[in-house]
């Protein structure tokens, strides 16, 4: 019985609302942004599959209707592009070269950390393109030969580390202008930064999500090249 | 609402097309994002036509990212192979690439606005 209801959507998409629910309730109440609402329920939902030893695959079956409506969530963020346009047009090099800068950045620092730490050739590759979009994080970790998996679980732990404290970190730094910190935390944390900026500053949402298809661009552009030179 | 959403279903599928068909590495959703923006700015498309749909979407974008990331326990192992510089790196990294990109775009947009006045 239980195993038969396991196996429907019913179980993926219960858990995920209920796990989200709860953590958004939770963020509320304790206003800390430590407990940011994706970060505790992808973590109560692994402890839950763990602790009852529910395979990923039998939560997936619900778990990819949630994750379905991402697609045309990124085609929504073209609309706040639209509304905001006058102001991201007056700030179009502060914009290109901002995330122009943080794409190269993003790759010399993942990969030259990790090499320097020892890491294997797998792994510094793995992480080279971390601060993109999974779609195109993977199709250019394909590319180049590193572990595609292991990019994904990083690319969302990544997401996960700029939407908690992305705004504060940036705010610390002086970056108080919402175009600014935008642009940053979209550049490093892809959607699910954009999503937490969303919640900040509409303006600095909007350019977040244009950071996210800039920083895609450009990355998926260069990083082949990079790794052509280093080979 | 329903308008709304057909409309962004449709950008996002002529994007899927236009990513599979053409061979390029940036997804189809993506291109649909670019899509929308220049269907409204042709006026193809009305923003009345698809602001609930966006306004129900991007205030829920955080939970859509829930199960992907669940998808991590998958690869735990992989992790905890290399977990030093694997958590080193993208912790460090992470708040080096918003440093550069918020410090740049604001010393740039400092200098549109002296060059402005």
């Amino acid at each position: 019985m239980m195993r038969d209801l396991l196996g429907t959507p019913l179980f993926g998409i219960g858990l995920t609302l209920l796990c989200y629910a709860l953590a958004q309730l939770l963020y509320r109440r304790t206003a800390s942004i430590f407990l940011n609402p994706v970060a505790v329920s992808i973590t109560a939902i692994i402890g839950v599959l763990m602790f009852l030893h529910i395979p990923y695959e039998d939560y997936a079956v619900g778990g990819r209707y949630i994750h379905f409506l991402l697609g045309p969530s990124v085609v929504a963020l073209g609309f706040p592009l639209y509304t905001r346009r006058k102001e991201i047009l007056a700030r179009k090099a502060p914009i290109l070269i901002g995330v122009l800068a943080g794409a190269l950045t993003s790759i010399l620092s993942a990969s030259g950390l990790a090499w320097l730490l020892g890491g294997s050739r797998d792994v510094v590759l793995s992480l080279a393109p971390k601060s993109v979009t999974t779609p195109i994080a993977i199709s250019i970790v394909e590319k180049i030969g590193g572990i595609a998996p292991l990019t994904a679980a990083l690319v969302v732990i990544t997401g996960c580390l700029g939407a908690i404290c992305g705004p504060e970190f940036c705010r610390l730094i002086g970056v108080r202008d919402a175009a600014a910190m935008g642009l940053a935390v979209g550049t490093a944390a892809h959607g699910i930064g954009t999503a937490r900026m969303l919640e900040v500053d509409r303006l600095g949402g909007a350019i977040a999500g244009l950071a996210i298809g800039l920083n895609g661009l450009i990355t998926a552009f260069i990083l082949p090249l990079l790794f052509l030179l280093f080979r | 609402m329903a308008r709304g959403f057909a409309i962004l279903l449709l950008l996002q599928f002529l994007g899927e097309m236009i990513s599979a068909g053409l061979n390029l590495p940036i997804p189809g959703n993506v291109i649909g994002m670019g899509l929308l923006l220049l269907a409204l700015n042709l006026k193809l498309v009305r923003t009345q036509w698809v602001e609930d749909a966006v306004e129900l979407l991007l205030s829920h974008l955080a939970l859509f990212f829930v199960p992907a990331g669940v998808g991590v326990m998958v690869y735990f192992d992989l992790i905890a192979a290399e977990w030093f510089p694997i958590t080193v790196s993208t912790v460090l990294s992470t708040f080096v690439v918003m440093a550069v990109t918020g410090w740049v775009a604001k010393l740039l947009e400092k200098q549109g606005a002296a060059h402005d006045a």
